[in-house]
């Protein structure tokens, strides 16, 4: 994975993530993770936080959800979702630009689902 | 999506979340390092200081590829620093106010302002009855005119979506007004 270092299965978070706890990407934490099919045939072969990571993502995940249920911080939870995206082995569902606020399309979208609910 | 639920201790937030949730609500912890002085001193680490936030959320899938989450802010104040990661890109923000203790609130507000993130105030009626008039929170507050103020019961779903609705909706106007791009990416 990462280009900072391999990781041994036996280390904990932070190691795997070669000490990094900010992603090259920028991650909202409410960005929505799948895993992709190459992802999920080859998980197995990967550090263990990645393999969950996949596992968990067979249906999308936030990047909070992921650190919640692992119990991994967030910050290590963004960098191991970043690696697994430009390894392609998730897919990354978030704006363009995490700054911009959302457009109002968006917002007709949610004030139509939150009447629906 | 996101919607960022504020408030002070015990003013409802993870009842709030709680109410319209798929999910338990869930809590994640983010570790900070931060040059501050006011964060817990960390032996052995010289130069930085390392402090640990929790923040609970929830999950509302509004469509099948359009899920809201409500975050709660850690309520401390001085994890503030947690505040903009959490407000940035997010619809707009619910600040819970009980009206016993509305001093907790002010901080909220200003910060809000100062984001020009759009919010409302939800005044959480903890035994179903209002103990100050509207007006008198919203002068308490002193938060102008065009934001809304409403009531409502944290732990009732339908009290809870329809705040969530005001704000959405002021989020609306607020975009329309401000002139903000329409669209990503174009800001």
């Amino acid at each position: 994975m990462g280009s900072e270092g391999e990781a041994s299965p036996f280390v904990r978070p932070y190691a795997v993530t070669g000490g990094r706890t900010q992603s090259h990407s920028q991650l909202a934490m409410e960005a929505l993770v799948t895993v992709t099919a190459r992802g999920w045939n080859v998980m197995h072969t990967l550090v263990p936080e990645y393999e969950k990571v996949c596992r968990l993502c067979s249906e999308f995940k936030s990047v909070a959800e992921i650190a919640a249920l692992l119990k991994m911080p967030l910050g290590v939870t963004g960098v191991i979702v970043g690696d697994l995206a430009e390894s392609g082995l998730v897919s990354v569902q978030q704006p363009d630009d995490p700054d911009s606020q959302p457009d109002l399309a968006l917002l007709e979208r949610v004030l139509i689902g939150l009447r629906n609910l | 999506m996101k919607i960022v639920i504020a408030g002070g201790f015990g003013a409802g937030k993870t009842t709030f979340v709680g109410a319209v949730s798929e999910i338990v609500p869930l809590t994640t912890e983010a570790v900070m390092t931060a040059v501050a002085e006011r964060v817990d001193d960390v032996r052995g680490v010289p130069g930085k200081q390392t402090t640990t936030v929790a923040m609970d959320f929830g999950r509302v899938t509004l469509d099948s590829d359009l899920v809201l989450y409500l975050f709660g802010t850690p309520g401390q104040t001085r994890f503030w620093f947690m505040w903009d990661d959490l407000c940035r890109g997010a619809i707009g923000a619910v600040v819970l106010v009980d009206t016993r203790r509305l001093a907790d609130s002010f901080s909220a507000v200003d910060y809000f302002e100062d984001f020009g993130l759009p919010y409302v105030i939800g005044v959480n009626c903890f035994d179903g009855k209002l103990v100050h008039e509207v007006s008198d929170i919203r002068e308490a507050l002193s938060v102008p005119q065009d934001v809304p103020v409403v009531t409502l019961d944290a732990r009732d779903r339908e009290s809870v979506k329809a705040a969530l609705i005001r704000l959405v909706q002021q989020s609306v106007s607020f975009r329309t007004k401000v002139g903000a791009p329409v669209g990503t990416g174009i800001s």
